[in-house]
């Protein structure tokens, strides 16, 4: 069972957007203070990301059901560059955004699942999940 | 979690304390929490969200604004946390890291690894030690039954894990050579190639290699750019250079090197050495050649392996114990 919502990231107004989307489904399916913080933490990063590299992009929020677990998933879509060594981007000390500097390693850290897909020219796809305990 | 619960009540206790006595002991038992929790690797956010729980049980009242605050804060917090776990994790990196170099330098020790060779009327004494973890120096011995014991000392120009790379080549194209060819200007000239098709431009080799004919006691030696060694002559009781010309191996292709000999009498001896022992600064600069050459003499009457392992321990103290350069020291005396 799914139900998504999107956000279009355009500008830096639309990360907001997208973390107050992700911050209103964690909330519903009962994440706890410190984990909606992580959550939105991860929102940012990922929607910061599409809007400093690929100019445009997609950040979605699925509800997850599976075997009894609930969970929330964060699906940000670009069709910008792509990432042409994504070992080296998931190394520390490779910061994508500058901002915070841990970028997608530090991503997958606060959340419990994390994947990425990216080819040179066609786009990057990171999914990442949070599950409740 | 069974173990943050107990680890809130510990925090509530310590607060509730603090807010009735505010006193120096509960402030140290906050220091020794926050010893716990980086033990536990409890991230800044967590500790934010420990004081809000405390503070809503110890006093509930508090108007929204304050509660507020804390959200804030939680935010704040996150990004510290952020960046606390990308330290923990690069510091599990630096451990690996560290793992791995002592691996690759026991590795490096069996690759490289040469015995001195037991010679009747023939002793020797050898030390290498590297200023980092691997050893950009390199000394091998090859005993040729009756008739020759050869030796090698090579250096690097630079060191750390590019020069003991390096090295690990120059042992296996020695290895590889022929047996007839044990001739010095013909091992310096065909490692010159090797090193010249294989090796990176920006690296240099300088090598010593000596054939010391046991029969006729006659060292026969070429140097590739390498640091002169010593001959101490018993009957003169002087040092003199082991003086060899010769470029630096693979700076030119079609390099040649020369073949000198040395004639070795009883008491004689030959001294060999990286230039990790003349370039030893200490307090008032390098070394002299003089000055290792009075450190030889206080020791002169001890065997090879003594006398080099008393010169280690006395440049190293003079060092304070900082080595900055790889050191080899061969000392090879004739006794009969």
């Amino acid at each position: 069972m799914e139900i998504q919502s999107c956000v279009t990231i355009l500008n830096e107004w639309d990360i907001v957007a997208a973390r107050q989307l992700g911050r209103n489904v964690a909330k519903e399916l009962g994440f706890g203070t410190v984990d909606q913080a992580r959550i939105t933490t991860a929102i940012s990063e990922l929607a910061r990301n599409i809007y400093l590299y690929a100019g445009q992009g997609q950040l979605c929020i699925d509800r997850l059901n599976e075997q009894g677990k609930t969970g929330l998933r964060i699906i940000a879509v670009d069709e910008g560059p792509g990432i042409p060594d994504i070992r080296k981007v998931m190394e520390d000390g490779f910061s994508t955004s500058g901002g915070l500097g841990a970028g997608l390693p530090g991503v997958r850290r606060l959340m419990d699942d994390f994947d990425i897909d990216s080819n040179p020219g066609e786009g990057t796809d990171i999914r990442a999940t949070k599950w409740l305990r | 979690m069974d173990f943050s619960k107990t680890m809130e009540e510990k925090y509530i206790d310590i607060l509730k304390q603090f807010m009735e006595s505010q006193s120096e002991q509960s402030l140290y038992a906050g220091q020794q929490f926050s010893r716990l929790a980086l033990e536990q690797k409890i991230p800044p956010e967590e500790i934010v969200n420990l004081q809000k729980s405390a503070m809503q049980k110890l006093m509930p009242d508090l108007p929204d604004e304050v509660w507020h605050s804390y959200d804030i804060l939680l935010e704040v917090m996150t990004a510290y946390g952020f960046a606390f776990r990308e330290y923990q994790s690069l510091i599990d990196t630096q451990k690996e890291f560290k793992n791995e170099m002592e691996i690759a330098s026991s590795v490096q020790e069996t690759l490289l690894g040469t015995s001195v060779p037991t010679v009747d009327g023939l002793e020797i004494g050898a030390i290498s030690v590297p200023a980092k973890q691997m050893n950009g120096d390199y000394f091998h011995f090859v005993h040729d039954g009756d008739h020759s014991v050869n030796v090698a000392i090579a250096d690097v120009i630079g060191k750390g894990i590019p020069a003991a790379l390096c090295m690990s080549m120059i042992k296996y194209a020695m290895d590889s050579l022929p047996e007839y060819r044990k001739d010095p200007s013909a091992v310096l000239g065909s490692l010159n190639r090797v090193v010249e098709q294989n090796v990176d431009d920006s690296m240099f080799i300088t090598m010593f290699y000596g054939m010391y004919e046991l029969k006729k006691h006659i060292l026969h030696f070429a140097s590739a750019g390498h640091e002169p060694g010593f001959f101490y002559s018993e009957r003169l009781g002087e040092f003199l250079d082991l003086e060899a010309r010769g470029l630096l191996l693979g700076v030119d292709k079609g390099a040649s090197y020369k073949r000198y000999e040395q004639q070795v009498e009883i008491g004689d001896m030959i001294i060999l050495m990286s230039d990790g022992v003349t370039e030893c600064r200490t307090d008032e600069g390098f070394i002299e050649r003089e000055t290792l050459i009075s450190f030889i003499n206080n020791y002169i009457t001890l065997p090879p392996q003594e006398i080099v392992n008393k010169i280690f321990r006395d440049l190293e103290k003079l060092q304070h114990f900082q080595l900055r350069d790889d050191f080899t020291l061969i000392i090879m005396k004739r006794t009969k």
